[in-house]
Formats: structure tokens, sequence, C-alpha cells
């Protein structure tokens, strides 16, 4: 298996303290980036071929390299810690384990993009996350590393799974709702607090101190071509060891799932969510795909957040389909309006199948509903939902059809 | 200015047009909701889908800016299925009680779905409920099921009145408009929330349950409320008078003056209309005699007032015209009072408290013509004619509309003048203390009743139009001097309001070049007004 990069301290159990941070070769990167041009650390990231962690899969030093090069105010790093996709839970474990990896990455990506002010911005449930965090930003803070041309400001989440998505979460920062924003524009051109704004998600920072402390080309070798990097997969549901696991991204989502462990249950596969609630199933059959960004959007699926949900024969679709269906009805910001009218219509409508209540054009009335609001929204949020809505169905029709009086 | 071609016709727009705006410029409506010229860009609706070339699917038409060389469709298929799509999912937890809704007739939803949805209802599941007849302030009720969520009305607080009452609660579609905790919608421009709220969610509390809008009859006109001149639109019910127990004005909406008021209407002015069909108007000439009233022709009215003109030496005759009176009214007045010889006129009767003034809308002084009434020689305060009446100077008296206790003249001298002048005449719509102790009182119209023009503060001359007709046998009051006139041997030479505009035109310079015609719609500057730099200061605080 690849090298264990972002979780190399993890078995420590006193990773999450500057000491074993610093023993085991921490802030050295650091100190090697701040003799380096702003610039320099920007063409690194993107040689090194990194994409965005939390869901998008962008190229990271693109990204940072849009903040605008003749402005004069601020510009401010959020770190998306907001982890709310359904079935990821890697964020978490890095802020636990390992906190000063971030405070590192953003030490280099605030230098990289002329920051001096960042937010990080947790995930409300996250409590131990946040304390341990709050800790290594306080020991970084004694130590020097922080308050001498970076400052961090935590905050705290209060639940909404919108808040994950980045101009949400810009809104809630700012202390309005968590709206997403209307684009263009792009929250690098004006983000938060009207200022050029990069966010990006933790575990794509915990990749930045390793990019430079061992060089993009290494760390570009370690996956695709068109994606740097190992990546850790949050991996549940039906295999027998449920866990994080780190692997390059060039894994198939079959060498994953016997990393795990297996299939347990029935023992016998019936289907994967690849990447958070967020993305569309596969079957048993379409398993032998890499879990890059561009491996699995050419399955027609995502990779998003690595959050890989492994369903064995027992698992009823529809019903599977239904409790998704309730998460994206309850969590619809209800800013726009295809997204807070269908989520509960959608919703409404598998539930009744489930129920045993469906009508024969139910079907194909969502398919419908769900492909007409697709693409129509001001966020990515709807885009999310429909995956799952279409491929259900479409992969599994039967066991929808099944359930649907005289269908 | 870039130029750009929307469905195939090539269209010039200022730099920073966005693609509804460019498309109504190029003659082409983009059907939108959440979108208002006023207010900030939110993007909710999502209706104002349009095509652009080399976009790989509809992009919104209000968050995009014109740019040069643009080639924009408003009108392809795809396109128009998604209009389709985005009215099913507005109208499906809509509670479709257009029969029972006030905005019914003129509502977007209505109007949109029959232009761009048409769709066959698939919606079998139970709608979202939500709270209903909700009063949100003294003049806005809200039904939360109708309420499409376009925002319009929370940006509108926020951003034009400052004021912050309200806010969208909940998430998804359980998401509603609400008041902030301990909030009112009580700021003096609450009621424009109604206007600017495309379907039934917000309605008018005053207005609701009157009358079908589609009943209703419009007249363009000027708020007469303060000297600020909003452009309104005078909604009258003539066609089922039964409907709103007599009530023939439904309600004033305001009228977009770029230069006046942009989209906005105060409170104080919206709702001031009431004295219209109010049970105090004056209907009928009267004749008060040892403390009873009785009714009069206009004949023995119009005979009384000519007889004493004639029989009185001018300096026994006094006159207090008012600043509520038309430019035609006071031009008329002027035209009887030279005749005459009269100089003890006087036209302000200052109010006892200040008027409410503010940076936006509302001026201190709540007369619609003071600028008017000033240029045709009425400025002077009424204190120096009462002062000559209590000292019995004067044997005859003329109020127009004032009622004179009610000002900042001192009680006693009021009293004192009404006591001791011979005959006292009031002209006016409504009963106040002054028509009930003069001696003849000869009925006017109220402005909704006829047509005439308004100088504003700013020195804008303004056209209101017929409503309605005049109650019972009230004239307007040009129509009423102009009938003294003819008594005196003397004819006004006009027959409406627009023959003594002309005269006016003539007679004063600083009306020089105007006419009806020039006015139009929106009103023209005085010439004098224009010359000393007063133009165009218009509304603070609002985009125009």
């Amino acid at each position: 298996m690849a090298e264990i990069v972002l979780m190399r301290n993890f078995s420590n159990p006193d990773s999450h303290t500057l000491a074993a941070y610093r023993a085991g070769g921490g802030y050295a990167a650091w100190d090697k980036a701040r003799q380096m041009e702003p610039a320099a650390i920007t063409e690194e990231v993107k040689k090194a071929n990194l994409r965005g962690l939390g869901g998008a899969g962008f190229p990271t030093g693109t990204k940072w390299s849009f903040i605008p090069k003749n402005h004069t105010g601020p510009v401010y790093l959020v770190v998306n810690a907001d982890e709310g996709e359904p079935g990821t839970f890697k964020d978490r474990y890095l802020l636990e384990r390992d906190p000063h990896a971030l405070i590192e990455g953003m030490l280099i990506a605030a230098r990289a993009v002329r920051c001096t002010k960042s937010f990080v911005y947790i995930r409300g449930e996250y409590v131990e996350p946040w304390r341990r965090f709050s800790a290594a930003v306080k020991q970084a803070y004694d130590a020097g590393l922080l308050g001498q041309g970076l400052d961090i400001v935590i905050h705290r989440g209060a639940g909404a799974y919108i808040c994950g998505e980045e101009t949400g979460l810009l809104s809630s920062l700012e202390g309005k709702k968590g709206w997403p924003k209307i684009k263009p524009p792009f929250p690098a051109i004006k983000g938060a607090f009207g200022q050029p704004t990069i966010v990006n998600n933790v575990e794509t920072l915990c990749c930045v101190p390793p990019i430079v402390a061992r060089g993009a080309e290494w760390f570009a070798g370690l996956g695709t071509k068109t994606q740097g990097g190992t990546r850790m997969y949050s991996v549940s549901g039906r295999v027998k060891k449920p866990a994080v696991y780190e692997a390059s991204v060039s894994i198939t989502l079959r060498q994953l799932i016997e990393m795990a462990g297996g299939v347990s249950g029935t023992g016998r596969l019936k289907a994967v969510v690849p990447g958070g609630g967020s993305a569309a199933i596969l079957t048993a059959d379409e398993i032998d795909v890499t879990m890059d960004v561009d491996g699995l959007k050419n399955a027609g699926t995502m990779i998003g957040s690595a959050g890989v949900m492994v369903m064995d024969e027992s698992v009823s679709i529809p019903e599977a389909l239904m409790v998704l269906a309730r998460f994206y009805a309850h969590e619809s910001c209800g800013q726009c309006t295809p997204c807070r009218e269908s989520t509960g219509w959608i919703y409404k409508m598998v539930h009744r199948i489930v129920d045993g209540h469906g009508h024969k054009d139910d079907l194909d009335t969502i398919l419908d509903v769900a492909k007409r609001g697709a693409g129509t929204t001001i966020c990515a949020f709807y885009d999310g939902a429909v995956g799952p809505y279409i491929s259900y169905i479409e992969k599994f029709r039967g066991e929808f059809e099944a359930l649907i009086p005289h269908a | 200015m870039p130029k750009l071609t929307i469905n195939g016709k090539e269209v010039e727009v200022p730099a920073g047009t966005n693609l509804i705006e460019a498309a109504r410029i190029a003659g082409f409506e983009v059907p939108h909701y959440c979108y208002h010229p006023s207010l900030s860009i939110a993007g909710q609706c999502r209706l104002c889908m349009v095509d652009i070339e080399k976009t790989p699917r509809p992009t919104i038409g209000c968050n995009t800016v014109a740019t040069e060389g643009m080639v924009v469709n408003t009108e392809t298929d795809r396109v128009r299925e998604t209009r389709k799509s985005i009215m099913e999912f507005h109208l499906i937890n809509h509670p479709l009680d257009c029969p029972v809704c006030d905005q019914a007739g003129e509502c977007w939803l209505q109007i949109y779905y029959m232009k761009h949805g048409l769709y066959d209802p698939r919606m079998k599941d139970e709608k979202v409920h939500k709270p209903k007849a909700v009063p949100l302030g003294p003049h806005v009720m809200l039904d939360a099921e109708r309420c499409i969520l376009c925002s319009r009305c929370v940006r509108y607080c926020d951003e034009i009145t400052h004021t912050g009452e309200l806010g969208i609660f909940e998430r998804g579609d359980h998401s509603e408009i609400g008041l902030f905790p301990g909030r009112e919608l009580d700021n003096k421009y609450s009621a424009n929330v109604v206007d600017i709220c495309p379907v039934g969610a917000l309605t008018d509390r005053d207005f609701r349950f009157q009358v079908r809008v589609w009943y209703l009859d419009t007249a363009k006109s000027v708020c007469p409320g303060c000297a600020r001149g909003c452009n309104i639109d005078v909604h009258v019910n003539r066609r089922r008078p039964h409907h709103a127990e007599g009530r023939r004005v439904a309600r004033l909406k305001p009228r977009f003056n770029a230069e006046v008021n942009t989209w906005w209407l105060c409170d104080a002015g919206r709702y001031g209309f009431g004295f219209v069909d109010a049970p105090d108007r004056l209907a009928v000439p009267a004749q008060r005699e040892g403390g009873t009233s009785t009714d009069a022709t206009w004949e023995q009215g119009i005979a009384a007032v000519a007889g004493a003109l004639r029989r009185l030496p001018p300096a026994q005759i006094g006159v207090i015209a008012s600043p509520k009176m038309a430019n035609e009214d006071l031009f008329a007045l002027r035209r009887l009072l030279d005749l005459r010889g009269v100089t003890q006129v006087a036209g302000q009767v200052s109010p006892r408290v200040p008027g409410d003034e503010d940076d936006f809308l509302i001026r201190a002084d709540k007369n619609p013509n003071s600028l008017g009434a000033e240029l045709l020689g009425f400025g002077a305060d009424a204190r120096t004619v009462i002062e000559a009446a209590g000292q019995r100077r004067l044997k005859f008296l003329w109020v127009f509309g004032h009622d004179l206790l009610a000002g900042a003249l001192p009680e006693r001298d009021v009293l004192e003048a009404l006591r001791v002048v011979d005959t006292v005449v009031f002209t006016g719509s409504n009963v106040n203390w002054t028509s009930a102790h003069s001696h003849w009182v000869l009925p006017a119209t109220a402005w909704t009743e006829r047509e005439g023009t308004y100088t504003n503060f700013e020195g804008r001359v303004q056209r209101f139009r017929t409503a309605i007709e005049p109650l019972g046998q009230a004239l307007p009051e040009w129509d009423i001097i102009g009938r003294v006139m003819t008594l005196l041997g003397e004819s006004l030479q006009a027959t409406r309001a627009e023959h003594l505009f002309r005269q006016l035109v003539e007679a004063v310079p600083a009306f020089a070049g105007l006419s009806y015609q020039l006015l139009g719609d929106t009103g023209h500057m005085l010439a004098t007004a224009e010359a000393s730099g007063r133009r165009g200061a218009g509304p603070s605080g609002a985009a125009s």
C-alpha cells in the first residue's frame, strides 16, 4: 500500500501536542516555506496536483492564484472544518489527532496568499475536535508560531449542513443566516466580509506541509496523472472494519473495501456510495474504479468527500434513499426555489413509496423533477441531492417498483 | 455602453445593466420574482433564466451584467422549459386559494402561470402548512403559505428603510417570512412591502376584503399629504359600490417617478385618503343662521359671496386660501381678488407642532402646494387676516379648507374673529370647527374628484387627475370662484382646470413654458426652479 502521509502521527497518543508534532519533524515545512516567495509556494502546490479534498476537487494551487494581485486590503484564509457530508468523518480525526498539521498548513497557505487573519469554521457537533484544535492553537500562539504574521479565529457552527458549502459558510461566519451567496463574485474576489478569501478543507491544508517538505514531485507521484497524493477515506456501513483509511487516490473502490475487511452482513455486496451522501450510487459490479476525482467522474459519480458507504444485499435501497431524501429536505437552506421546494416534494414521494402508497408515475415524477431542478440553483447542494435521487432509482428501479401497488 | 444582441435584436445599454433590464430596453420581458430594480440582487427565485451564447446552461438574468458582444436569447426551448419547471416549484406548496386571496387579479403567480407555466399539476402530497393571517404591523398582513420567499420585503426593510424588522426563519420548504422577536413592521414606509410582494403573502390590512381588484378603476394622481408630492395611482371602486360600504377610494398605490418618490410612498400618505369618503364630507351648500344650518342652493351661496364682494370695500374683505388648493384654484382666486382689489389675503396656517420630517420622502410641510401658493401670492400667514378681523376691520371672511382652530393661531383671536365678522364663508371638503362656525358653507371636491396641479417643494409641477365623481354637489374651488366672478360680471373663461393652467402659464413667469402636455405623468420643473438649481434632488436613500 501507498505511503501514509496524513495519518502519519495518528498512532502516537500525544500526537495532538506541539511537542509530539515537533518531534515528528513538524513545522519544518513552515520553516522552509517562510524562506520561499509566496508565488513559489503556490507554484509548488500546483505542481503537486493537490486537489481540494472537501468535495469539489478543485485544484488548490489554482484556487490560491485567483486572489487579485493588486488587492491592497485584507485577504482571508478560511478553513472549512464543517464536515457534514453524510458518511464522512476524516476531518474530525485530523482535528483531534493532528491539529498542528492543520495549523502548519494554514501558516504556509496564508503566506502563499498573503493572508494575516484566518478563520477555522468547525462543525458545531465536533466538540472534542474543537477542544483539541483550540488547545493546539493556544500552544502555537505560546510558541510564537501564531500571532506573528498570522492570527487564527476559531468559529463553531450551529449544526446546519449548508454551512459546509463554502459561501454558506462565509455567510454564517459573517453572522448571517447560512445562505450560500450568488456567484459571481467568487470568494477569491469577494468572500468573507467582502474581501478576497480562500476557503480550503482541513485535509487539503494538511497536505500542504508534506508537499513543501518533500517536494511537489514526490506528492504528485503518490497519485494519478491529474491528482497527487493520498487521501483519507471514511469507510462505513456493511464492512467488517469501518474506519478512516489512508490510501493513494489511485486505489480502486474494490481494494478499499478489502482494506476495510470486506463486506459484512450477508457478505454479498449490493451497492456502494463512493463519495459521501451526495455521490451517485454504484452497483456491486461498478467498483473497479479508481478513487481519484476524475476516475469517479468518469464512472458517473464523484469522489466528493471520500465518504464510502457500503451496502450489502440486506439493505433496502428505497429506504436508503428515503433517509437521504429526508436529510436533503431537512438541510436545504430554502434560499432558492427549485431546491427548497423539490427536496421536500421528493422526500414526500419517496416516503410514500416506502410506506406502500406509491403511485405508478411517482418514480418518473421524481426523476423528472430531479432533472429539471439540476443546475438551476445558487449552490451545489441540490445537484448533490440529485445524484442519489436519480442513481438510486435508475439503478435499482425494480426495488422501488416492487413497493408500489399496481406498478 | 456595451452593445449586445437579445433575441436577434441589437441593443446598446448603459454599462452595468443586467440582462433583465437590457431585455426590457430591447423590448422583451424576462419574468422574475425576486429581482427588483431598487433592491440588491438575491438570485433566489431562479425564474429569470436566459440563454447566453457559449454557456452550458441557462443563466439568471438578474445577476448577469450585459457585456459587449454578448448574444442572449430569452425564448429558447430550454429557457421555456426551465421557466415552466420553476413555476411548478413555486406553486407546489402554494395553497391555490385565489378565490379568497386579495392578490387575485394582480398576482404574479397567476400571471406567470398562464404565461410560462401551464403544466399539468403533479403534486399529490400534503402541502406544507404555515401561519396564515398574521398581522405584521398596523398595515400589513402575512399569509406565509402564499409566500414564495423572494425576500423582497426583507431586503426592502434592510436596504430602503434600514429598519430590519423582517427575516426568513426556518429552513427548506418550512422557510417563512417573519418578524424578529419583539419587532413590529411599523416603520413609516411599511406598506410598500405589500406593493413589492409579487404574490398574496403580504396584503394591505386596510384594503383586504374591500373589493376585488378587477372592479377597480385607476387614475394617475399625486399624494396631497405633504410637499413632496409622491406620484400615486388612485384606485377607486365604482363598479361594485355595495362591496365596501360606500367607500369609493379603495387604496392609493405609489407610482414610479425617478425624480420624486421612485417606487415608494409613506404610510401616512398612503392611508391619508379617508376624508374623501368620510361621513363628515360636505356635500351641499348650506347656510347657518342663529345656530341652525339649512341646506341651500349653489345659486344662493354664490349670490351671497358675490353680493358681499360687490357691496363691500376691498379693505373689509379677507381671504384665507390654502396651500392644499391646486394651482388652478389659486390662480382663479388670484384673478377674483385682483378684480376686486382685495389685499387682506393669506394662505398659511402654521401647525401647532412642526410636521414630521425625515431624510427620505416625508416633508414637514404637510401641504401639497405651498410653493404654488407662494408663487401666486398666498404665502402669508393667516395671523394678519385674523388680527384684522378681530379688530373689526373685516366684514367678510372667506376661508378655504383650513380649520383655523387646528393650527398655531391663538384660539382667542380666532374665536373673536369669527364672532365679529358679518359673513364667514367656508369652502372645503369636510366638516371642521371652522365650517361649523361659518355663515355659509360651500362644499369643495376632494382632490380625487377633480383635476389640477400641485407644485412640490422642489418646484416640480405635477398633475393629478379625476378618479371619481364629486360627492353630492361639491365643486372644485376654481369652479366656485368662477361662478362668483360670473355674478360679478367677469368670466373666468375656463370650463376645466387646464384652461386656467394655460392662463396661469401666461400670467405667472415662474410657470412659463409649462402645459398639461409637458407635465405628462411625471411633472415638470418650474422655469425658475430649474434655473435656481432646485431640480433633481430626488428622494435621498433610494436608487433612481
